[in-house]
């Protein structure tokens, strides 16, 4: 009596394994796929090589001078010299210290906010809120003993930051209320909240930037005058809180009536039901949005160029014309256009992982 | 029996209610009020005289790119329309070149063809996430400036120039030939349409399909072709020519214009890229299974079950890009392309002062574009809506 014995499984046929399988299915599973594969090679061979040899391969990376740049690629010396004036504009280099101290404050400060078991984050975050900028504004302005240091010599990344981060701050409590006056029963309050929304949606950002440079000054009284990076703030912060408000609807529609019923049924007014209720389930399904209202607006904030601050790209651009640099566009752009990208990628992978976390799976 | 209050009372809601809005309508008018007196009273000591006279006036200086005739001694009235019509023009192009270019890269994304599929991604990240701006300053600065002088220019078949004085290319003009032709493709143009209802009627009737498509496009060869055959060229075109320092004859694009619809072409193509791939994601797949079931082919299920339908999730993003581009094409004053921003807003309102009336009329615009664009796309998207029972 002999037991049957199953011989070993054959491996499977090397066509359907392996590298060569992934390369069968992914790249050449038909005649037009090879084609695009093949202009896909032969695009990638066409731009990355060239690209390389410019950005890294025959880059020149020590020096100080313009003539220290001998070599083929490009010239990453300029932005070396300059990294200063990139980042901090004509702020005194002395000084500089306070810049970095603000941004410090800022990572520590709102590092608990991202741990989520930390204890009594709203409260934490409300005081954060409040004192922040008054810590923020004294180290950057002066007072208190320091130099003053006028916002006309602030500049580079950090007058970019500034500007985005208070754009967003001001904006969201004004776009709150928008969003809550668009949805109001009363037509007076309706009719205000639909028209400001979207006059400043219908008009692009550069002429609000416009109006807030030669009209404010006509609006206001006699004899008072606003600091230009102010009049800036002021027309980035108006035009951002409507996009805000539209972004803070979306979240107010996406609440169920059930929700304000059964508000109205604890018989919570009109502001604790929002405040209680409905804004904390609202604002929770709306904070991707927000970040990509920030990521659109930091992208903007590169518009105060044209009414003469020194945000990054406008740092960029003068240096670029500096007679000693002459011919170091393309260094600085491409410089300026990865600072922004790190950041702007950043948060919107930030915003992706956060819209991840918060689909709790209840969406109707 | 409890009868409620008769008189006002601050607790009842509907009281509130008015009386909050009184409040909001006479905080709206005060602030209105408050700055229109403001206004007054800095423009009169200024000596500023508002009012629209000013647009009467000569304005005095040339201006790059016209596309209706100008002079330096034409009026304010005129530089608006010059620079409203280049605005005009940068949006339509770019819209144009940016739904062509996003379309095709969001249907990349979503190719099985792994690397198509990751250069597609690589695109839409790096460029969506670069400051339009920036884009339109490097492609003016660092590219197009830097581009050799006309004397050693790009030369492409010596018909195309590129050189730092932008793209020089034949210009057309009308010949003889024109009116036939112009006749010729109305005549085209009717002929097709009749053909396409006669064709559905009879696939009505019958069932029997007809190849529309060929004999449209034989329709519109021909018809036309006749035409330049019998009547000769409807245009005559004229090549650039070299002469000096710059290119003399056939039309140029100048380096502005070319920087500015680059740049924003490829920046909102990467946006318009994402609503493609997500609107064409959305019909689910059972629908591309119930088209295999009725038997109808690969082609035919694309354009009659999924594009129908993903286009409904894709028109009202799009539109949004739209308006967008048409927003941004107000960088231009970036880079000094003559639109409605810098030539208007810029150049105009330092010479006259006139900031109130200038600022105004340049927002209306924008207000007046947006709100057609909206418009329009709302007229086709309730057409193409989902009617449910």
């Amino acid at each position: 009596m002999s037991t049957h014995v199953f011989k070993p499984d054959m491996p499977p046929p090397v066509k359907t394994v392996g590298v060569v399988a992934w390369l069968r299915a992914n790249l050449f599973s038909s005649w037009l796929n090879t084609l695009l594969t093949l202009f896909a090679i032969y695009l990638v061979w066409l731009i990355v090589p060239p690209l390389l040899q410019w950005s890294i391969f025959d880059a020149n990376w020590v020096g100080t001078t313009r003539a220290d740049c001998t070599k083929e690629g490009a010239c990453w010396v300029f932005v070396q010299q300059r990294f200063g004036q990139f980042m901090y504009g004509y702020y005194p280099t002395e000084l500089r210290w306070r810049v970095d101290l603000t941004v410090w404050l800022a990572v520590i400060g709102a590092a608990p906010l991202f741990i989520s078991r930390f204890p009594r984050k709203a409260v934490y975050g409300l005081c954060f809120l409040v004192a922040y900028p008054i810590i923020a504004y004294t180290l950057l302005h002066g007072g208190l003993g320091m130099t003053t240091v006028p916002t006309s010599q602030w500049g580079g990344l950090m007058l970019t930051l500034v500007i985005a981060t208070v754009g967003i701050v001001g904006a969201l409590p004004l776009g709150i209320l928008l969003a809550l006056g668009r949805r109001s029963k009363m037509p007076a309050v309706k009719v205000v909240c639909v028209t400001f929304i979207e006059f400043w949606r219908g008009v692009p950002l550069i002429t609000v930037l416009f109006m807030s440079s030669v009209m404010l000054p006509l609006f206001l009284p006699e004899g008072m005058s606003f600091d230009k990076l102010l009049r800036a703030m002021i027309g980035v912060i108006l035009f951002q809180s409507a996009y805000i408000a539209e972004v803070v609807r979306g979240g107010l529609q996406a609440i169920p009536k059930g929700q304000y019923e059964a508000a109205a049924a604890m018989g919570l007014g009109y502001w604790r039901a929002m405040g209680l209720v409905i804004l904390p389930q609202a604002l929770k399904l709306v904070i991707p949005g927000i970040v990509n209202t920030f990521i659109a607006l930091f992208k903007d904030t590169s518009l105060v160029i044209i009414i003469g601050l020194f945000d990054l790209l406008n740092s960029v651009k003068q240096a670029a014309a500096d007679p000693k640099w002459l011919g170091m566009a393309t260094e600085g752009y491409v410089f300026a256009a990865l600072v922004f990208w790190i950041f702007c990628f950043g948060m919107s992978r930030y915003s992706m992982h956060l819209e991840r976390k918060l689909d709790t799976g209840h969406k109707r | 029996m409890h009868n409620p209050p008769r008189g006002l009372s601050l607790s009842d809601p509907r009281v509130r209610a008015w009386l909050f809005q009184i409040l909001t309508i006479v905080f709206v008018v005060g602030l209105g009020w408050y700055l229109f007196h403001n206004t007054q009273t800095n423009l009169q000591h200024r000596g500023i005289t508002s009012g629209f006279d000013f647009l009467e006036r000569s304005a005095g200086f040339g201006i790059a790119q016209h596309l209706i005739p100008y002079t330096e001694s034409d009026s304010y009235a005129r530089v608006f329309v010059i620079g409203l019509l280049n605005t005009l023009l940068v949006t339509f192009i770019g819209i144009i070149l940016a739904t062509l270019l996003g379309f095709i890269i969001g249907v990349a994304r979503l190719s099985p063809n792994w690397m198509i599929n990751k250069l597609a991604t690589v695109y839409v990240e790096t460029f969506r996430n670069i400051p339009p701006l920036l884009q339109i300053l490097f492609w003016y600065f660092a590219v197009f400036l830097t581009l050799p002088g006309p004397r050693g220019s790009i030369n492409i078949n010596d018909t195309f120039f590129i050189s730092n004085r932008g793209l020089n290319m034949p210009g057309a003009s009308l010949a003889e030939g024109f009116w036939p032709f112009a006749v010729a493709v109305l005549l085209a143009i009717v002929a097709v349409v009749a053909m396409v209802r006669w064709a559905n009627r009879r696939f009505e009737a019958t069932g029997e399909p007809f190849h529309k498509f060929w004999a449209a496009v034989g329709l519109l060869l021909l018809i036309p072709g006749l035409s330049v055959l019998l009547f000769g060229n409807p245009l005559s075109w004229e090549l650039p020519e070299l002469k000096g320092f710059n290119f003399a004859g056939g039309w140029v694009l100048i380096p502005e214009l070319l920087a500015l619809t680059l740049a924003l072409t490829i920046y909102t193509a990467a946006f318009i890229a994402e609503i493609v791939r997500s609107g064409i994601r959305s019909v689910s797949h059972g629908q591309t299974e119930a088209a295999r079931s009725l038997g109808l082919r690969e082609g035919p299920t694309l354009r009659k079950v999924i594009i129908p339908q993903a286009m409904r999730v894709i028109i009202p993003p799009l539109t949004s890009q739209y308006l967008n581009l048409a927003k941004n094409s107000s960088l231009a004053a970036g880079i000094g392309y003559p639109e409605m921003v810098s030539l208007f807003a810029g150049t105009v309102l330092n010479q006259t002062g006139q900031a109130i009336e200038v600022i105004a009329i340049t927002m209306s615009v924008y207000l007046a574009i947006s709100i057609s664009i909206s418009l329009l796309m709302n007229w086709y998207n309730k057409r193409i809506a989902l009617i449910e029972r």
